[in-house]
């Protein structure tokens, strides 16, 4: 800021000089906090895994029990993320567009899954999706708790704010004027919203839907009550993890530890790129 | 975006009203089925067999042992985050550095892990078949098991609360007030404490009324590395699990609906501070 641009072309430095203080003891501090809670004990992880070799690693990654429970966990969070898709859109247009009595009741409701402890959703959600539950006796024979489906319904509720919250700032920034210039020449209701707005929508979704789906994949304490839980069929990955420490198998747990990190690393870079070509593109994240 | 002049003609750039009630009718039918159901099947079972019997069920010592300890935890792992919050939003948002967006992810990382990664890496670092936690043993120090293991996984999990809260607040004030502050002879400590603590007060509320939540109502990590020594080493969402394990429903909702009355709170705060101080960073942006 107080560099002149054209001094000093090519000396490598840390920072810009600035007149504020604080900047070695706040950074140093909050490096050294950093590594001690999660670095270090990140790091200890894949030391381990990297401990079972190629072989061991392999072994346990392709182990039945393990892929079932991956594909269980997956897949059921991305089922899940699709729906609040699709339901998150729906609320962010209604809550952005329409008013009405209670509306920002609601707005606020949206965040509850944000506040309210998993296990507290988990049993309340099961109690309700379970056969004789306020909600399930109305969908027997079908059984949604106890079943993968079960799985998807308290993701649902886990997730349900991201899409919402990620779509609503920029569903607000939507000039009205490009809509109208749409219908004039000659657009129906449906074409605009889908040519026009979803197009420019697409960043907010794809980010929404990531942070929903990743969310979802680590979620533990509220599936467990309303999952349940049979090997094979309704185990996620996170539980098997518990199980196998319980068994004291530490490399099995070790092991699918890091295969769903490696996935979430993923995930983590992918919502980057998708936010720098959103900045790029349309000029916010 | 407020609707101006309602008449018979349908602005071309409007749903139908029939387009329009059907949306409202989903928006409405899918918080209820998956946000308002669930929320007062909560306090409906809790209070399933009257007011003693909910009494009752939080006062009996392993409810009153977990709440005491929820609370403990709550009382280390906060402040812990928020003086990194505070330090890491103040490197972060008052300098430019090399390597800063990498930070910023590297603070991000709790929230894309499962939390029972979160307790599985203290376990595989102080568990029995460590190097750190026989040698710590031998000094008479528990980690795992122990509140001291409770209270780390605790602050891992919510550890981005603060600082996530923080840096786009700070880096939106930019660094004016603070020269200004400064070149008027102010001390680094004063330009903080007068300067920049009241410019983010909201948005520091806000971030901790998040971490508070969180940190009482962790199950996953949590869990990990308790052990569920029963009114020793159980949070509530731990004894919630191990009641409804036992198939004591009223007890296990029971305690259930103080932590739900505690997001309730959260919500409503929540909804104070940006009904005063503008949506989005609920921070004292003026």
């Amino acid at each position: 800021m107080t560099e002149p641009a054209a001094a000093a072309p090519v000396r490598w430095r840390l920072k810009q000089p600035s007149i504020i203080p604080g900047f070695g003891l706040t950074l140093g501090f909050s490096l050294a906090y950093l590594s001690l809670i999660i670095l270090i004990p990140v790091a200890g992880l894949i030391w381990r895994t990297a401990e079972l070799g190629p072989a061991g690693f392999l072994a346990i990654a392709t182990d039945d029990r393990t892929v079932r429970a991956l594909i269980v966990s997956f897949g059921t969070a991305f089922a899940a993320a699709l729906i609040n898709v699709v339901f998150g859109l729906i609320v962010a247009w209604v809550l952005t567009r329409y008013r009405f009595p209670g509306r920002r009741l609601v707005d606020a409701m949206v965040d509850l899954p944000f506040a309210l402890p998993t296990a507290v959703a988990g049993i309340a959600l099961a109690a309700l999706y379970a056969p004789q539950g306020w909600i399930g006796q109305y969908f027997m024979p079908f059984r949604i708790a106890f079943t993968p489906y079960g799985i998807v319904v308290a993701l649902v509720f886990i997730g349900l704010p991201f899409v919402v919250r990620t779509v609503q700032p920029v569903m607000e920034e939507i000039d009205r004027e490009v809509e109208e210039a749409a219908a004039t020449l000659g657009a129906n209701r449906f074409q605009t919203i889908t040519r026009v707005i979803l197009p420019g929508l697409a960043p907010a979704i794809l980010t929404g839907f990531a942070l929903a789906f990743a969310r979802g994949v680590g979620e533990y304490g509220s599936v467990i009550f309303i999952a349940g839980n049979i090997p094979y069929v309704s185990e996620i990955a996170p539980l098997l993890i518990v199980i196998r420490l319980e068994e004291f198998n530490y490399s099995g747990a070790t092991a699918i530890a890091t295969i769903m990190l490696l996935i979430s690393f993923v995930m983590l870079f992918v919502i980057n790129l998708i936010q720098a070509w959103s900045r790029k593109r349309y000029g916010n994240g | 975006m407020a609707e101006k002049g309602r008449s018979s003609f349908r602005n071309p750039a409007d749903e139908s009203f029939a387009a329009k009630g059907v949306l409202l009718f989903l928006t409405l039918a899918y918080l209820a089925l998956f946000l308002i159901l669930p929320l007062a099947s909560v306090f409906i079972e809790a209070f399933r067999k009257g007011w003693t019997d909910y009494y009752e069920a939080l006062v009996e010592p392993d409810a009153a042992a977990a709440i005491r300890l929820t609370l403990t935890i709550a009382a280390i792992a906060v402040p812990l985050n928020l003086v990194f919050g505070l330090a890491a939003s103040w490197a972060i948002a008052k300098f430019e550095f090399r390597g800063k967006s990498f930070l910023i992810t590297l603070i991000d990382l709790p929230f894309s892990i499962s939390p029972v990664i979160s307790g599985l890496v203290y376990v595989l670092l102080f568990g029995t078949q460590s190097v750190l936690g026989p040698w710590l043993k031998s000094y008479g120090i528990e980690i795992l098991f122990a509140v001291p293991g409770i209270v780390l996984a605790t602050v891992f999990v919510t550890f981005p609360f603060v600082a996530r809260e923080l840096i786009p607040l700070m880096e939106d004030q930019g660094t004016g007030d603070e020269e200004a502050a400064l070149s008027l002879g102010a001390s680094g400590w004063q330009t903080f404490w007068h300067v920049t603590l009241p410019n983010i007060r909201w948005g520091l509320l806000y971030g901790v009324l998040l971490c508070n939540a969180r940190a009482m109502g962790e199950f996953g990590a949590v869990s990990v590395v308790s052990g569920h020594i029963r009114g020793v080493t159980n949070t509530m969402p731990l004894h919630i699990e191990i009641l409804y394990n036992e198939y004591n429903m009223v007890a296990a909702f029971a305690v259930a609906s103080l932590l739900a009355l505690l997001a309730l709170v959260t919500l409503a705060l929540k909804s104070l501070l940006e009904l005063r101080f503008g949506a989005g960073a609920a921070g004292g942006r003026h």
